[in-house]
């Protein structure tokens, strides 16, 4: 299958690339593997694909006072071994490594998987759960978008046309599980769980149960008040709005959002 | 139309590419290198797996221009003229392979492993393989040719 036909600039700047981004109907192509398969399918039909692939001061991992500043262009390789991660904040390297194959990892990024804005992105519900900000570069400057606000619907965000994502802000923060199902190695969560302890709550988030990554809301107060995990998980269905197809009912996945928030509760 | 360098091989390429080409269809149509095999086309199932800067990729997933002043290593760039690699000589010993059709992208995807991992666990093993798929159900044969290509010192 081969893509529809589009131009192609190399951006050698972030600000580069906005004003590339100029252009009507222009995407953004950082490692790929989100987009390529779309154009494969024609679902996406881009005029010009801006390469910021090249920008190598976007990859980083670094400690920021009380978060950890993470460069939207890091792959999920290099997470998956970052020593600053492994210390200060596991549960992300524990998510890259948990992604794709070796060879997505190879080559996929960050900050490309949030701004994709996948309802199934393992990446995009950890931002949420972990009340990450979110830093935008755009014709107007830069600007700071918290992730309960980045995740707008299925495949948007908040990112107007001309925007980059530039840089992922997470708190430091120890422990903390993901857990997901999955029909097939290297498939996409099924139904995916986050639980992490921030700033002394128990935050809960959900991959694939609606159209945009979710917080379990009600399971996050039946947490505070004191219930059980069994009790705090079987609510994890409330508010969300989990899709159905041939990989499963959307009752099917609820059934899976409840096991494994209480599987996530009991070992956090 | 975009222009293009690249090393495959050991061997610089320049050519002129649209910006569609994904790198297997220019290693197969342009190159001639037809070991890289295309086997979903849906970033699935491994059979493209190329070494791209040294680490594995799959390159129905990479456009040629992404791959422009990198270097490429195809199956065809493991063997020592008549000696073959000892990932393929352990894939040839072991009888990691039946129809072969995926053999390309299995290979190529345990020299990366090894260069990680040298001496990889058999979950290790398993886990650093999730990107590639056998349908003749030769898993068995193809972890325990790994082992012998790490035990080799591939």
């Amino acid at each position: 299958m081969i893509p529809a036909p589009f131009e192609y600039a190399r951006a050698d700047s972030v600000g580069h690339a906005v004003e590339l981004l100029g252009a009507e109907d222009a995407k953004v192509l950082a490692g790929g593997h989100s987009l390529i398969p779309l154009l494969r399918l024609r679902f996406a039909r881009p005029s010009l694909l801006v390469d910021i692939g090249r920008l190598d001061d976007l990859r980083y991992v670094r400690e920021d006072g009380d978060r950890i500043a993470i460069g939207a262009l890091t792959r999920h390789a290099d997470l998956a071994h970052d020593p600053v991660l492994a210390k200060r904040c596991p549960l992300v390297a524990d998510v890259a490594e948990g992604i794709g194959d070796p060879q997505v990892r190879h080559r996929g990024t960050i900050g490309g998987s949030v701004a994709h804005a996948d309802p199934a992105s393992d990446f995009a519900t950890l931002m949420l759960t972990l009340d990450a900000e979110l830093v935008a570069h755009g014709p107007d400057g830069e600007r700071t978008i918290p992730a309960d606000e980045f995740f707008v619907g299925p495949f948007e965000s908040a990112l107007g046309p001309r925007e980059v994502l530039t840089e992922l802000r997470v708190p430091a923060v120890g422990g903390g599980v993901y857990l997901k199902h999955v029909r097939r190695a290297q498939d996409w969560a099924l139904v995916g769980v986050a639980a992490v302890r921030v700033d002394g709550g128990t935050h809960v988030g959900l991959t694939s149960m609606g159209p945009t990554p979710l917080r379990a809301s009600a399971v996050e107060q039946a947490v505070a008040d004191g219930a059980s995990p069994a009790d705090a998980a079987a609510r994890a269905g409330e508010g969300a709005d989990p899709p159905g197809d041939v990989q499963g009912s959307a009752a099917y996945r609820t059934h899976l959002a409840e096991v494994l928030v209480r599987r996530a509760l009991e070992q956090l | 139309m975009t222009r293009i360098a690249l090393d495959v091989n050991g061997r610089r390429h320049e050519a002129e590419v649209e910006p569609r080409s994904l790198l297997v269809y220019f290693l197969r149509d342009e190159l001639g290198l037809k070991g890289t095999n295309v086997g979903c086309d849906t970033s699935s199932c491994g059979a493209c797996t190329v070494l791209l800067d040294g680490e594995s990729a799959k390159s129905c997933t990479v456009l040629a221009v992404q791959a422009d002043g990198c270097e490429v290593t195809t199956i065809e760039g493991l063997a020592d003229g008549e000696r073959l690699h000892p990932v393929q000589q352990a894939f040839h010993e072991q009888h990691g392979l039946q129809c072969g059709y995926c053999t390309p992208g299995f290979v190529m995807a345990t020299v990366s492993l090894l260069k990680e991992n040298p001496s990889p666990s058999e979950a290790e093993i398993r886990h650093a393989l999730e990107g590639n798929l056998c349908r003749c159900t030769g898993y068995h044969n193809i972890v325990r040719a790994v082992e012998a290509a790490a035990r080799a010192g591939a």
